[in-house]
């Protein structure tokens, strides 16, 4: 597709614009017309891109271009903050009852994912807060889906209390209060069949259960996926129940998920979870900032992109990319590499772009300098050590000479060494991305700490475009 | 006028149309009661009446690419007959959305079904579109019609989707064939069609496990699946069916996509027409990768399965506007 994401509409959009230090109304409007049709494609509602679209203009009119940013940039940015801040700009918690029994319904259409949902809430709110949960079984009508809670509470060694399919869901919430207040558990979680906001019977039978539960939470579970529809969908439950909460399901897929602003920023109901796999660990608390750049299709990643493809001739960097596919990466490309990063900026600044590394960064430790060395013991090499780079990685009387022409130690011509071999394998990893991603990608692996790149999910969601 | 007449009043289909009035009333009230107003209120067609045109479909979730297409489609028309009765543009629109699906072919929703083999329908989606539901509604049909029918429990991941086929087959019943969960899809659909093939089943329904199109892993067992099908019975799977919940947003398009690469879709079944989403992203398929929709899901009960008809749709669009 030729526009996956926002950034990439706008550069084409400012194609015109570029170099102006100001933004005209014109300019603004065209630059509208793209994020209006980025926003469309991600699924939020109509309506609220055309208020959002619309609040944008008014704040990006008139602005001064940042010095440093291109017009573009400029509405990226705006466009990303505003959405961040409509996203609600902080984590909405989980009401708990901390003295008696907490209790929450889990409400949605079919197939949204409620009792996965269920099971994994009960999971990890007894991990956090240290409560015995129940999972009780109101879906009777949809066939073993009674079946499916119970093995699920199986799985995560959590009672299930159900009374078949013959009961009515307002009873049996009723006596599965009873249970739990025997049994000594705190926190009851009701797994509620699927059903149309419109099908009034259905709606009823909850507001029955919700008499009767008085829950502390009425937690909607919507799939990330929902187009338009999702307004109308969570309004008319929530005009019916009065919903507390939201907890977005399948954001695991590749879904931009803008059905989340779209409840937001219509219903202002928080929300508080997403699912992010089948397995019954993943559950996560929501994070609004991140949502934002996902809607938007992009991480600040994308920002970084532009500044690589401004700064960079790109022939230069496909034909490095090339080599580096080769498997015949040696110094010269390393150096070349190294100025490419150079041209870019503070390397610092740049990996603060790539979502998930300013948390890391924190642990390891980039030395600018390190780049400045690494240049120095580069040049003290020959000609053909540089084309050659196992010449060194088998002689150390070659390492010594390189080590003492550079002034610096033997360890760190080693530490070279490795990081270029690092950088082949990741090369042959990354076989299968596109250039962009890559150059985001060589920054890191030369320079950070080994430990800092594994690990699990610290890069995550960096390279999703 | 002319065309909407001779589009509706010539078939005699009542009781279907009267399922596509009932499932997707909200629908129309929601969104194309609004089509009805601008195009009354608005005296000359204008790029405010495009623009807003534009957002009526897109609310309805046809996809952009389409729907910005679409709209310039029919702004060159008007401008080129140079329209200006608001029942012209009514007409137009229609037979437009018609033409947009058809695309001069012969588009048809019925299945590859024929006497005297084994059949083999696989269905794929990802999770909670009503796979195993469309499964059972599909069985029940093929019953009625005097096939033997067998239902495969491919799924064996989900906690409760054995079962849940499984009370489904009792339901309509017909054969069911399942192994323990957790065991490989595979192995599970090779055995079924040995079954099949001793008891001469006519058609086997195989139930897979819903998956997201970007896992990977999930996405090469799915095409292990459709080669060992194609290994057992050649030409099998005559049909792949491609479910998609009617609320999908633009996901729907990369599903298709997705899906469409590993396992060649040969339709959709747009499952939940009954809410107040209007299914349009089918409408984009269609458009974008011609996959026809085969069937649409309009309630939960047995029979709440229609063949798709794309006149019927484009009159549970409209119906209000005329």
């Amino acid at each position: 597709m030729a526009f996956d994401n926002l950034s990439d509409r706008m550069q084409m959009a400012l194609r015109r614009v570029r170099g102006k230090g100001r933004l005209t109304e014109n300019d603004i409007e065209e630059m509208m017309k793209e994020v209006r049709l980025s926003l469309l494609e991600a699924d939020v509602n109509f309506k609220v891109v055309k208020s959002f679209t619309k609040e944008v203009k008014e704040k990006a009119l008139g602005e001064k271009i940042l010095k440093g940013l291109n017009p573009g940039q400029q509405v990226v940015k705006i466009v990303n903050d505003e959405l961040t801040k409509l996203m609600g700009e902080k984590t909405a918690l989980l009401e708990l009852n901390l003295t008696g029994i907490t209790k929450i319904m889990m409400v949605g259409l079919q197939g949204a994912g409620k009792t996965t949902t269920a099971g994994k809430l009960a999971n990890l709110v007894r991990k956090t807060n240290n409560l015995k949960p129940l999972l009780v079984a109101l879906d009777i009508y949809r066939p073993a889906a009674i079946e499916q809670l119970k093995t699920i509470g199986q799985q995560l060694d959590i009672d299930v209390f159900e009374l078949g399919i013959f009961v009515k869901p307002s009873v049996i919430i009723a006596k599965a209060m009873v249970y739990a207040e025997q049994n000594g558990h705190n926190l009851i979680i009701a797994d509620t069949a699927g059903r149309l906001h419109i099908d009034e019977k259905m709606m009823q039978e909850l507001v029955e259960v919700k008499e009767i539960l008085k829950p502390h939470e009425i937690l909607l579970t919507v799939d990330s996926m929902t187009g338009q529809d999702a307004v109308t969908v969570a309004s008319s439950f929530n005009e019916q129940l009065s919903v507390t909460g939201a907890i977005l399901t399948k954001l695991d897929g590749d879904t931009r998920g803008g059905a989340a602003l779209s409840l937001r920023q219509v219903t202002q109901i928080p929300i508080k979870y997403m699912g992010m796999g089948e397995k019954l660990d993943q559950l996560e608390v929501f994070h609004p900032e991140r949502m934002a750049s996902r809607i938007l299709g992009m991480g600040d990643v994308m920002t970084l992109v532009d500044k690589v493809t401004d700064n960079l001739d790109e022939d230069d960097m496909m034909s490095l990319m090339e080599k580096m596919m080769s498997g015949n990466y040696n110094y010269n490309d390393f150096l070349k590499q190294l100025k490419m990063i150079k041209k870019m900026g503070s390397l610092g600044g740049i990996m603060k772009l790539i979502p998930g590394v300013s948390k890391m960064m924190k642990n390891s430790n980039i030395d600018e300098k390190q780049l400045v060395y690494i240049e120095v013991i580069i040049n003290s090499m020959t000609k053909e050590e540089r084309k050659k780079p196992d010449l060194i990685a088998k002689s150390s009387s070659r390492r010594k000479r390189i080590a003492s022409g550079s002034g610096r130690k033997v360890s760190d011509v080693n530490k070279l060494i490795q990081n270029l071999d690092q950088q082949k394998m990741m090369m042959k990893r990354m076989g299968s991305m596109n250039p962009q991603q890559m150059a985001s990608g060589n920054p890191l692996s030369g320079m950070t700490a080994p430990k800092a790149k594994k690990g699990k999910g610290k890069n995550r969601g960096g390279f999703r475009r | 006028m002319g065309f909407f007449n001779s589009l509706f009043n010539k078939k005699e289909k009542k009781l279907n149309r009267e399922k596509y009035r009932i499932g997707m009333a909200k629908t129309r009230n929601s969104v194309f009661g609004s089509l009805k107003e601008l195009i009354d209120s608005n005296s000359k067609f204008d790029d405010d009446f495009f623009d807003e045109l534009e957002e009526i479909f897109i609310m309805a979730d046809i996809g952009v690419n389409t729907v910005v297409k679409f709209v310039a489609h029919l702004r060159s028309e008007i401008e080129l007959n140079k329209t200006e009765s608001s029942d012209d543009v009514k007409d137009l629109i229609v037979e437009e959305m018609f033409k947009l699906y058809v695309k001069d072919e012969i588009v048809s929703s019925n299945l590859d079904i024929l006497d005297d083999r084994l059949n083999i329908v696989l269905f794929v989606g990802v999770n909670g579109v009503g796979k195993t539901t469309t499964i059972g509604k599909i069985a029940y049909e093929y019953l009625n019609k005097g096939k033997k029918v067998m239902m495969v429990a491919g799924d064996t991941f989900r906690a409760g989707a054995i079962e849940q086929l499984k009370i489904w087959s009792e339901r309509v019943k017909c054969s069911f064939y399942s192994k323990e969960e957790g065991s490989d899809p595979s192995s599970v659909i090779y055995d079924a069609i040995q079954l099949a093939k001793e008891t001469s089943v006519d058609l086997l329904l195989i139930d897979t496990a819903g998956r997201l199109q970007n896992k990977i892993n999930l996405m090469k067992e799915l095409e292990k699946v459709n080669k060992v099908i194609g290994r057992e019975v050649p030409e099998a799977p005559h049909e792949t069916l491609l479910v998609i919940d009617a609320t999908t947003g633009q996901n729907g398009l990369v599903q298709a996509k997705v899906f469409n690469e590993v396992t060649d879709i040969t339709g959709v079944v747009l499952s939940k027409l009954d809410g107040t989403a209007k299914g349009g992203i089918a409408l984009g398929i269609k458009d974008e990768l011609n996959i026809p929709i085969k069937y649409v899901g309009l309630g939960e009960k047995i029979e709440d399965l229609e063949p798709f008809d794309i006149e019927e749709y484009i009159y549970g669009l409209f119906a209000d506007i005329f």
